[in-house]
C-alpha cells in the first residue's frame, strides 16, 4: 500500500491545467506545420499560419491558446495499491481546477444548465476515475472547448450498418460541422459498448498524442481511410475551403451488445489540449 | 492585400466587401454572446432602449478570458455564430450592420444581411491569444453580472478578417468548400 496525499493530486491537477491551456502540444503543433506545406487553399494556408504563430505566441506569453479554456475534464487512473490520504479527494481535485483557472487567467465557463447562472471559477470538473493495478496514479487534465463539443454526435446503428456504416456516420458527423468545431479538427470515435460509454472512448481517444495510429490494426486503417474521406470534403481551415479539415482520427473499441453498433463522434477543435502526469 | 476598414463602419463602404476579400478592421467594436444577445432582444421586445446605440456598429461573438494586469484583455478569439441565428435578424432590422464570428449562418441571417445591407465576418477560430494582441482597450459597457459573456467596448486595430457572408449573399461557406470538395 503506497500513501499519496491529495494534496499532491490537486498540486498536479493545477500544473496540468497551467500548463495545457497556453502550451500547445508538440504533437499537435508538428501536424499543423506539415498541414500547412501541403494545403492546397491560399486562405486555409492564411488561417493555419495564423494558428501556428498563436500557438507559439500563447506559449511564450503563457497566454490560454483560446479564450474558451473550457470544462475541465480529468482522467485518472488509480493504482489499486494506492490509498489517499489528507481529506476528500474530489474536493482536492475541484481546488486545482480552480486554483489554475484563476491563477492562469483562464475564462470561467461554466454555468448551471438551466437557471444558466455561471459558477465563476469554472467548476466542476468533469471526473473520470479507473482503478488500475499499481501504485501509482496517472492524471491527463483535458480543458474542452464546447464550439467543437457541440458538433459532437451518438449514432445508435443497427448491426446491419456495418464497418460502413460506422465510417459513414463518423464522416457525415464532420461533413455536418462544417467550420463550426474550428477545424482543422481531431476526430474521437469511439465502437461499441453502450451509448456512454461509447463517448467516453471518444472521448478518451483524444488524450492520444495527436496522429499516433491505433494499436489495433483494424482501427489503424480505419484512421488512415477516414482521415482521407474527411479531408476530402473540402470544409478546410475555419470551414473557408481547403484540403486540412482534420489532422488525425483516433478511434477507440470495446465490445457491444448483440442488438446494437453504438457510434459517438467527440470532436476536437484545433486547439486539441491535453496534459498527463504521474504520481 | 488585405483592404483597411473601420469601425463604425459606413453603410457605402460595405456595399463594396465582398465574400472572401481580406480586411484589416479598426475601430470601436462591441463584444456581445449568447446571454447578452438574449438580453438585448428581451430589451428589444419590452420596448426598451438598448444599453447602446447599435446602429451601424460591429457585435464581435466573443467572451474574452480575464486580462493580466498591464494587459487589455485576455485571450479573444471569437465563438460560433449559429447560436446568435435566433437573435441576429432583430438587430440587423434595428440597425446592427455587421458581426464578427466563426461558421455558417441560417438562411434567415443571411436575408437580413442582404436586406439591410450588413456584413458577415469571419476571425480565425482558435487563435485568441494573437487576436488579443489587436485589442487596445477593452471596457464593461452592459450586463456586468454576466461576467465574460458582458457586452464590452473594444478598441481594436488591424484586426485580420475575411468577408464571409456579405450584402449580396455571396457566401465563402458555401463557395469555399465547393471548391476543394474531392
Amino acid at each position: 500500500m503506497r500513501e499519496i496525499d491529495v494534496r499532491r493530486i490537486e498540486d498536479t491537477i493545477y500544473e496540468l491545467f497551467l500548463s495545457a491551456c497556453c502550451e500547445i502540444g508538440e504533437d499537435v503543433l508538428s501536424l499543423l506545420r506539415s498541414n500547412l506545406e501541403m494545403e492546397e487553399s491560399p486562405f486555409g494556408r492564411e488561417v493555419l499560419r495564423q494558428l501556428i504563430q498563436n500557438d507559439e505566441l500563447a506559449a511564450q506569453r503563457k497566454m490560454p491558446i483560446c479564450q474558451d479554456t473550457g470544462m475541465a475534464v480529468i482522467f485518472m487512473n488509480i493504482g489499486q495499491d494506492v490509498h489517499l490520504v489528507g481529506g476528500d479527494v474530489n474536493l482536492a481535485i475541484e481546488s486545482g481546477v480552480r486554483r489554475a483557472y484563476r491563477d492562469g487567467y483562464f475564462r470561467a465557463s461554466v454555468l448551471s444548465p438551466l437557471e444558466r447562472i455561471n459558477t465563476r471559477d469554472n467548476t466542476p470538473a468533469v471526473v473520470h476515475m479507473r482503478i488500475v493495478p499499481g501504485d501509482r496514479i496517472e492524471i491527463t487534465a483535458a480543458p474542452k472547448g464546447f464550439g467543437s463539443e457541440n458538433m459532437s454526435r451518438l449514432w445508435m446503428l443497427t448491426p446491419s450498418q456495418g464497418i460502413e456504416g460506422v465510417k459513414d456516420a463518423v464522416v457525415e458527423t464532420v461533413r455536418l460541422a462544417g467550420g463550426n468545431p474550428c477545424p482543422p479538427v481531431v476526430v474521437g470515435v469511439g465502437i461499441g459498448g453502450t451509448a456512454e460509454c461509447a463517448m467516453l472512448m471518444a472521448k478518451h481517444s483524444l488524450t492520444r498524442e495527436c496522429g499516433t495510429p491505433s494499436s489495433e490494426p483494424v482501427l489503424a486503417d480505419m484512421e488512415r481511410e477516414l482521415l482521407k474521406r474527411i479531408n476530402g470534403l473540402g470544409i478546410g481551415p475555419q470551414g473557408l475551403g481547403g484540403t486540412t479539415t482534420a489532422l488525425a482520427v483516433h478511434i477507440e473499441q470495446m465490445p457491444t451488445h448483440i442488438a446494437g453498433l453504438p457510434v459517438a463522434v467527440n470532436m476536437q477543435c484545433h486547439a486539441a489540449r491535453h496534459k498527463s502526469a504521474s504520481i | 492585400m488585405s483592404k483597411i476598414i473601420h469601425a463604425p463602419l459606413c453603410a457605402d463602404e460595405i456595399q463594396t466587401l465582398r465574400a472572401g476579400d481580406s480586411v484589416l478592421l479598426s475601430g470601436t467594436i462591441y463584444t456581445g454572446r449568447d446571454a447578452a444577445h438574449k438580453r438585448l432582444c428581451a430589451l428589444i421586445g419590452e420596448g426598451k432602449e438598448l444599453p447602446f446605440d447599435i446602429r451601424n456598429q460591429v457585435i464581435y461573438y466573443a467572451g474574452p478570458c480575464p486580462a493580466k494586469p498591464g494587459d487589455a484583455i485576455g485571450s479573444c478569439g471569437p465563438t460560433t455564430s449559429y447560436r446568435m441565428d435566433a437573435y441576429a435578424p432583430m438587430l440587423c432590422d434595428r440597425g446592427l450592420i455587421g458581426m464578427i464570428g466563426k461558421g455558417q449562418r441560417s438562411q434567415t441571417v443571411i436575408n437580413a444581411l442582404t436586406r439591410n445591407g450588413g456584413v458577415y465576418f469571419a476571425a480565425t477560430g482558435g487563435a485568441g491569444a494573437l487576436i488579443a494582441t489587436c485589442v487596445k482597450s477593452a471596457e464593461v459597457v452592459a450586463f456586468d453580472d454576466l461576467g465574460t459573456e458582458a457586452i464590452r467596448r473594444l478598441t481594436v486595430e488591424n484586426l485580420p478578417l475575411i468577408i464571409a457572408i456579405d450584402a449580396h449573399g455571396g457566401n465563402l461557406y458555401e463557395e469555399g468548400p465547393d471548391l476543394y470538395r474531392k
